[in-house]
């Protein structure tokens, strides 16, 4: 069961700092833990400049973490990397990024931008092969293999982001780690793209860390659920524990920030508003508290009486 | 109910544009009307003409566009006299002197790109003021700071001094608000308000254009594709699809008795809190080109309850209240007997319960 299994990702402690000058630290990521176990999705929400990016960013080591770990399938991949974990690292984990008109290189066909990584890490023999591999990898994601000879520029928005996902698909990666992957997308195509991301979890048993501001669509892909605030993960649980009982006042007006589709009780329901500075918490004190299962809340023990009564 | 006075009225407007491909019909015979202190919602996938609508109604619409037929009336008051003009007939120069801005005021979707990097916040807000009425200029600063504490921005004299840049996404889009309502205008336009925003500061500015409503009673149109905001915001509902409105009616009459299919699609495919499905609803296919004439029912394609007549002949609008169209051969006294699908009539029973 639970303890049995093996996470893919753990990470302990992360801390991203950016220093902006001689005084003055930003602080993106600060003491984050969570871990994702392989085959399921992970959710990572919160507004924007919370650090949910940088998380992503800094475990596919795009930064360098400022102290914290991170192990990737019993790996170590927070320190110096040596050549065998990076080679590991840069083909086992990959990326889907957000906007996916800035994304695709506009002078590469489309079958050169999926089979870079292959090419990069000599995967295939010949051309031919390499040839399969883009036009398999098509299908699967919904397109054509004649696209392959086409240009971004040729695609509409969701069509991008497909070809988007089959570059990171093509690897055949343990994880992939999806930024915002759909909030450049109209409404339907969202829907479409998250089914086709399940669709593909289903078939290969990917695992994702799916970074998002939308909530209603995290509740959809996400087996569990991180929030963050100011870089602190302040809550993290199951889907079912964070969406029926939230403990965090930020995680409650994040859920009564959404707007629910019924005429009738949404005219007269005011969402909740939760101002840090006026609430008088201090991430910085508080403790990881768990509530039950898997689901922890970041908190001083005054502050989660408060709450869990409130 | 007090005697509703109608502020706009749309009938049967065409809007086309010249492409290198050929003339690409954006929009097909609009009727659209909008009464004093109401708000109207427009929704439809992107392309299916929401915002070229709007920029027809005001003046905006890009050089290579063509008004086939229509009219757009819009009501003022001038002092104490009531005016309608048609501002599809009118000359540009007009329109800018005396609705753009003026009577009419938009609220774009992206507040980074509707603003100007160059200026402080303060001479923006002036600006409309100073052009429209000859406002002067203590006035007008008098006035920009009231505005600026109206939509919630904090310490409104040091705000005045700053630029665009200085300001976070949605306190940008609340300085674009001030600038709309600077010359009090009676229609007030929000394309996409918050799209480019996050759900939390998106429930704080549809509470403030709300609240901004109800204070001055003037009327607002919405183009949106999100239904919740929709469900929060409108009276009345227009919904969309390749340039026609196929069914319009009051916010209830729209979400809880939808008549055309492709407003059970879009209302299936919400995302929706309570539902556990492991898939979302999406409507298959895609929107047509509207390169290409449509003849019939642009929707049949996708439409698994389309007819026969759908391929040949376009459905008129019928009515089905007072308030309630719906542009599809379904409600032909003729039609077979279709009913809504099974899980959107079990959602609608469960959002009934809930208002209860």
């Amino acid at each position: 069961m639970a303890e049995e299994k093996k996470p893919l990702l753990e990470v302990s402690g992360l801390k991203q700092y950016f220093k902006i000058n001689k005084n003055f630290t930003v602080r993106a990521v600060d003491d984050v833990d969570f871990v994702i176990y392989p085959g399921e999705t992970y959710g990572l929400v919160g507004e924007s400049g919370s650090g949910k990016s940088t998380i992503g960013r800094s475990v596919i080591r795009l930064y360098d973490p400022t102290a914290g770990t991170i192990k990737f399938d019993g790996m170590d991949i927070s320190g110096k990397l040596d050549r065998k974990t990076d080679e590991a690292l840069r083909t086992e984990m990959q990326m889907i990024f957000q906007d996916p008109m800035a994304c695709l290189n506009p002078r590469k066909k489309v079958e050169d931008i999926i089979a870079q990584g292959l090419d990069i890490h000599h995967v295939c023999k010949n051309r031919q092969e390499r040839a399969d591999r883009v036009a398999d990898i098509l299908l699967k994601v919904g397109l054509a293999p004649e696209h392959a000879e086409r240009y971004p520029h040729q695609f509409s928005g969701g069509q991008r982001q497909r070809v988007g996902i089959a570059r990171a698909l093509v690897m055949n990666p343990k994880l992939i780690i999806a930024d915002e992957c759909i909030s450049a997308l109209d409404v339907s195509i969202q829907a479409q793209v998250v089914n086709l991301m399940k669709d593909i979890q289903k078939e290969t048993g990917t695992t994702y860390l799916f970074i998002a501001h939308d909530l209603s669509m995290v509740k959809y892909i996400s087996e569990r659920i991180g929030v963050l605030h100011m870089g602190h993960l302040v809550e993290t649980g199951t889907t079912e524990e964070i969406f029926s009982n939230p403990i965090h006042p930020y995680t409650k007006s994040l859920l009564s920030a959404i707007p629910i589709p019924n005429p009738r009780t949404e005219k007269t329901r005011v969402a909740m508003s939760y101002n840090y500075k006026e609430a008088g918490v201090d991430y910085n004190v508080g403790k990881r508290h768990l509530i039950d299962g898997t689901h922890y809340v970041l908190a001083t023990d005054e502050e989660l009486e408060k709450w869990a009564n409130a | 109910m007090a005697e509703r006075e109608k502020v706009l009225e749309i009938r049967n407007l065409s809007v086309s544009f010249t492409a290198s491909s050929g003339l690409v019909n954006a929009i097909r015979s609009v009727d659209l009307d909008l009464y004093r202190g109401e708000t109207l919602a427009i929704v439809g996938e992107s392309g299916s003409g929401k915002s070229v609508t709007m920029k027809a109604v005001m003046g905006i619409l890009d050089k290579n566009a063509v008004i086939n037929s229509g009219s757009v009336n819009f009501t003022y008051h001038r002092g104490e006299q009531v005016v309608t003009t048609d501002i599809v007939k009118m000359e540009k120069s007009d329109i800018r002197r005396h609705i753009n801005g003026k009577r009419i005021a938009m609220v774009f979707q992206d507040p980074m790109t509707s603003l100007d990097p160059t200026m402080t916040i303060g001479k923006q807000i002036m600006e409309g003021m100073i052009w429209h009425y000859d406002t002067p200029k203590e006035e007008a600063y008098a006035k920009s700071l009231q505005l600026l504490e109206e939509v919630g921005l904090s310490e409104p004299e040091k705000r005045m001094k700053q630029y665009p840049h200085q300001l976070s996404g949605g306190m940008r889009q609340r300085v674009v608000i001030a600038i709309a309502l600077a010359c009090d205008p009676e229609l007030l336009i929000c394309d996409e308000p918050t799209t480019a925003l996050d759900v939390t500061i998106q429930a704080k500015i549809i509470e403030l254009i709300q609240r901004i409503q109800k204070e001055r009673g003037i009327s607002v149109i919405y183009i949106t594709h999100d239904l919740g905001i929709v469900a929060k915001v409108a009276d009345y509902v227009n919904v969309m699809y390749a340039g026609k409105i196929v069914e319009k009616g009051t916010v209830d009459e729209i979400y809880f008795d939808p008549r055309h299919p492709y407003t059970w699609g879009l209302l299936s495919a919400m995302p929706d809190l309570d539902t556990d499905d492991s898939r979302l609803y999406t409507i298959p296919g895609s929107p047509p080109n509207l390169k290409n004439r449509i003849v019939g029912d642009a929707f049949a394609p996708r439409n698994i309850y389309a007819l026969k007549i759908d391929e040949r002949a376009e459905p008129p609008m019928y009515q089905i209240s007072e308030t309630h169209f719906a542009s599809t051969w379904l409600l032909d006294p003729r039609a077979p007997k279709v009913e809504m699908p099974a899980e959107l009539k079990a959602r609608i029973a469960r959002m009934k319960k809930e208002a209860e």
